[in-house]
């Protein structure tokens, strides 16, 4: 297992002018980490990080799009992997951070901690999925993850917290919303 | 026309009718590129099994109905235009979701929703089924503007109602009261 900062500062080294849609945890350290306009923050609507992805990914076919989900969120939107496999979008890459936690509601653990995310996204029909467990399988699942058509999947495996200080006001002001839209449609 | 049942002619000469086809050609006429749907008896031959095959829009089937708004919104930040296709208790699913994308974040959130088992020319709030009479307060209540689509009159309600929701950025709904043919 690994430190979530550690695995999105070595993202951070690997991305271009993809657009990163990240959610709670992940997303307070991604936007400490790399503060961008093609930043989309989902929050409000737990679990559709993955359906935003897949919609800014049939949007614009010609970028490749980035999903920072975390293993409470997708729990609580299994299908989600199943409609992206239907609908295949050659440009969506869809990460599950998997610490066991609904961190950002408490630390609690999540129903079941052995979830095999990878497993289910293949029986999905997601056929090119990855796992990482420590920066370097981490920088090697993206790289590879970046260079095939998809939808791809990656299951990384981090360790829980520490949560750094964040402002959930701040990072979902509908300014950065807009910023997005801006960068998107220039 | 002439291979339409009994029944569908003769609604149709009393006007009484909701044509698949208009509906379909008014979606279209809004710049709609992608519909997002659960299948729902309501609308599932009327609606559902048309837009499968038309060229012109892409259906993108989903699992539940919050999906659906999540795609839409991603869809709109990349300046494409969605229309969701579900059922009212898909609607009623997808609530927090509703809240989030269409109230709070003010995003044209355009919702097509089937009022499956709603009877042919009541009202919806005088149906005695109690989800179907539960929704027009309910999208009173979010501040959604709604229309009623009851029959071939209501269908030049659409295209507007759609264009206004992506030139102000609120959402609409239109409520699908007759089985459309």
């Amino acid at each position: 297992m690994m430190n979530r900062k550690i695995a999105l500062e070595r993202l951070k080294t690997l991305i271009n002018d993809e657009i990163v849609v990240a959610t709670y945890s992940t997303a307070s350290d991604w936007i400490e980490i790399f503060d961008r306009p093609l930043n989309f923050f989902s929050f409000g609507a737990m679990g559709l990080a993955s359906s935003h992805g897949l919609g800014l990914a049939l949007a614009r076919p010609e970028r490749k799009v980035l999903v920072l989900d975390g293993d409470g969120s997708l729990l609580m939107n299994l299908g989600t992997l199943v409609t992206i496999s239907a609908a295949a979008p050659k440009n969506l890459i869809h990460m599950v951070w998997k610490n066991g936690s609904y961190e950002a509601n408490g630390g609690h653990p999540v129903p079941h901690q052995q979830v095999d995310f990878a497993a289910m996204a293949r029986a999905a029909g997601i056929a090119s999925v990855y796992r990482a467990n420590d920066p370097e399988s981490f920088e090697s699942a993206v790289r590879q993850a970046l260079s095939v058509d998809g939808p791809t999947f990656i299951e990384v495996e981090i360790e829980e917290g520490p949560l750094g200080p964040r402002s959930y006001k701040e990072m979902y002001k509908a300014s950065r919303r807009q910023r997005l839209r801006e960068a998107l449609n220039a | 026309m002439g291979n339409q049942p009994d029944e569908v002619q003769e609604a149709r000469a009393q006007g009484r009718v909701l044509t698949g086809s208009r509906v379909i050609d008014a979606i279209k006429r809004s710049g709609v590129s992608h519909v997002l749907s659960v299948p729902d008896l309501h609308t599932a031959k009327g609606l559902l099994t048309p837009i499968r095959s038309d060229p012109a829009l892409t259906l993108i089937r989903t699992c539940k109905e919050d999906e659906t708004f999540g795609i839409a919104a991603g869809l709109n930040y990349g300046n494409k235009r969605a229309l969701i296709l579900i059922q009212y208790t898909g609607f009623l699913y997808a609530m927090n979701a509703i809240r989030a994308m269409a109230c709070e974040h003010k995003l044209p959130m355009c919702m097509m929703i089937g009022l499956l088992g709603k009877e042919p020319d009541v009202a919806p709030q005088d149906s005695a089924k109690f989800g179907v009479r539960i929704i027009e307060p309910i999208l009173d209540i979010l501040g959604i503007k709604r229309f009623l689509i009851d029959d071939d009159s209501c269908v030049d309600a659409i295209s507007p109602a759609i264009e206004h929701a992506y030139s102000a950025s609120e959402p609409v709904a239109f409520l699908i009261g007759r089985k459309p043919v």
